[in-house]
């Protein structure tokens, strides 16, 4: 072992503890790849993860725990196919990083319904043909299911004309509430009247 | 992206003196602008400090009856919290303004005033750029530059600041507070974050190396009719071209300050000394001294005329 490798090593352990503490660690040496230790809970179930720092959350849920049904579309948070469920927050999983959610409880299109048991968000996908390749349907379905969380707790969007009164349910709030999830298809009218729908029997 | 070793902030202090200590450490909050430019390699820190286990999530209302907003506040919290719904409503408009749902809830509000231009040519490694690399040239000034800024540029860089939330601030003169390495405070007034390009366009702002960011805070309310009026490409989920923050009161006087046409959030004192006149004379100051390309000129009407807009909005 040379002095690179030996501070590579001091650095990585130095980033191993994910403690609250914040335990302070050496420079890495360039282009030496540094790993760190992170668990958290994906639909229900806990992982313990030892990655590259550099792994996104979208590629800890992809490439090391093989949950597939999230997409990687644009990898920069333009297209919100990546979309997942945070501690009940919807976020873009490519711009995040595994190590940054200790503990986090992540919901991901397959932990909202099953093939026995669609979660309704995907039974209206279906129903009213809300895509066409499918590629961004997980992200829409993940994004739709927690937008419409967000109104119900009152969060305000651009198109919201009072800020002081409570939100109203619309086709304009639900289109700009879910600008963030592109669809090259351009199936966004029945992505609408599919999230229209599930919007209704919550209410 | 290249490697970089990676620590959980303990205190704010300790995260400014780790910053310090490494030699090209950055703080990392929503990750929303640092891991897209890490990605791209325009940013490459060795080393990145997360700022999230700060307590630093919370609004609280200040002494003088103003808030302070905690630098690791959301941008969807921050929008959607009463207090700024009802005294600061520019606020909660320039943030819903911006980004999208998803980007918001990880966003935070000091990521939001360091993120970095969305000039072209900056994005892409393959073209000289002296703010991404400093004495290689400037693409933009003969490129394409639609998106430019044609106020407060230099003949080094005519980027734009793309925060929309940064252009309520200044119109509400908010004020940034920070810890250095050796733990002292400070407060810096939000015109003075941000530097001018001139000669050295890599020089974005004025915080010292390591110094961290920890709250904003926003003066007692002022009442009038708050408006943010964005103008972009599409009607949702883009930058601005050019956008107006205003706080218009009844007599006509006001505040203004624009976004998407300068380096920095742009408020000049003698536009608001014109601002009952009208746009027209409002626009003049505040343009005066433009500089423009073929392909942003464009912006000059585009300000007046938005400015006009959102004159005739607050008169109701
Ligand atoms: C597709 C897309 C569209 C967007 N559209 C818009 C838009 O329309 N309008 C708009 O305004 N923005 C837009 N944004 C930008 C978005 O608002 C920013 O990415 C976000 O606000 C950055 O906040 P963050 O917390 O994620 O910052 P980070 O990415 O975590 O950090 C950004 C910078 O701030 C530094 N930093 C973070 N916290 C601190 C601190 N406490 N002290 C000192 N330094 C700190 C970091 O080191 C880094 O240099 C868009 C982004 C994307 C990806
Ligand atoms: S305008 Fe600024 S950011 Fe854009 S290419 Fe020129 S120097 Fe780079």
């Amino acid at each position: 072992m040379n002095r690179r490798d030996l501070m590579a090593a001091a650095g990585a352990c130095a980033a191993l503890p994910l403690t609250q503490g914040g335990a302070r660690s050496q420079p890495a040496p360039a282009g030496k790849p540094v790993k760190a230790e992170v668990s958290f809970t994906v639909n229900g179930r806990k992982h313990a993860l030892d990655v590259d720092t550099r792994t996104t959350l979208l590629d800890a849920l992809r490439e090391h725990l093989h949950m597939t049904g999230t997409k990687k579309g644009c990898d920069h948070g333009q297209c919100g196919a990546c979309t997942v469920i945070v501690d009940g927050q919807r976020i873009n999983s490519c711009l995040s990083l595994a190590v940054m959610h200790p503990d986090a409880e992540i919901t991901t299109i397959e932990g909202l319904g099953t093939v026995e048991n669609l979660h309704p968000m995907q039974a209206a996908f279906v129903k009213h043909d809300g895509f066409q390749c499918g590629y961004c349907t997980p992200g829409q379905i993940c994004s739709s299911v927690a937008m419409l969380d967000e109104i119900e707790a009152g969060i305000p969007s651009h198109v919201t004309s009072d800020l002081t009164v409570s939100v109203t349910l619309s086709e304009s709030e639900i289109r700009e509430r879910m600008s963030g999830n592109i669809c090259r298809c351009g199936a966004y009218s029945n992505i609408v009247e599919a999230i229209t729908e599930v919007a209704r029997t919550r209410a | 992206m290249r490697a970089f070793t990676y620590e959980r902030a303990g205190s704010s202090q300790a995260a400014a003196a780790a910053a310090a200590a490494a030699p090209s450490a950055k703080f990392i909050a929503g990750g929303t602008n640092l891991l897209d430019l890490m990605k791209l390699q325009i940013e490459v820190p060795t080393h990145l400090i997360d700022v999230n286990p700060l307590k630093l999530d919370r609004i609280e209302p200040t002494q003088e009856g103003g808030l302070r907003i905690g630098a690791l506040v959301r941008n969807t919290a921050l929008a959607s919290d009463e207090r700024v719904r009802r005294d600061y409503g520019v606020l909660s408009r320039a943030l819903l303004s911006g980004a999208s749902g998803q980007l918001r809830n990880r966003a935070t509000t000091a990521g939001n005033l360091l993120q970095r231009t969305r000039c072209p040519y900056f994005y892409d490694t393959a073209q000289p750029c002296n703010k991404r690399q400093p004495g290689s040239g400037c693409s933009a000034i003969d490129g394409f530059s639609r998106q430019l800024g044609v106020v407060g540029v230099s003949e080094a860089c005519i980027a734009t600041h793309p925060s929309d939330m940064a252009v309520a601030m200044r119109v509400l003169d908010a004020k940034v507070e920070t810890v250095k390495p050796d733990g002292a405070t400070r407060t810096i007034p939000a015109e003075e974050l941000h530097r001018l390009p001139e000669a050295s366009p890599h020089l974005e702002t004025v915080l010292e190396r390591g110094e961290l960011i920890t709250a904003v805070t926003l003066p007692k309310p002022v009442g009038g009719t708050h408006i943010y009026r964005k103008v972009r490409d599409r009607a949702s989920y883009a930058f601005a071209l050019v956008s107006v923050a205003a706080i218009v009161q009844r007599d006509g006087s006001g505040r203004v300050a624009l976004g998407g046409v300068a380096p920095k959030p742009w408020r000049i004192e003698q536009a608001e000394a014109e601002l009952p006149r009208g746009a027209k004379a409002a626009a003049a100051a505040l343009l005066d001294g433009a500089r423009t390309t073929k392909d942003n000129a464009f912006k000059l009407p585009l300000v007046e005329r938005t400015l006009g807009a959102v004159l005739s909005e607050a008169r109701g």
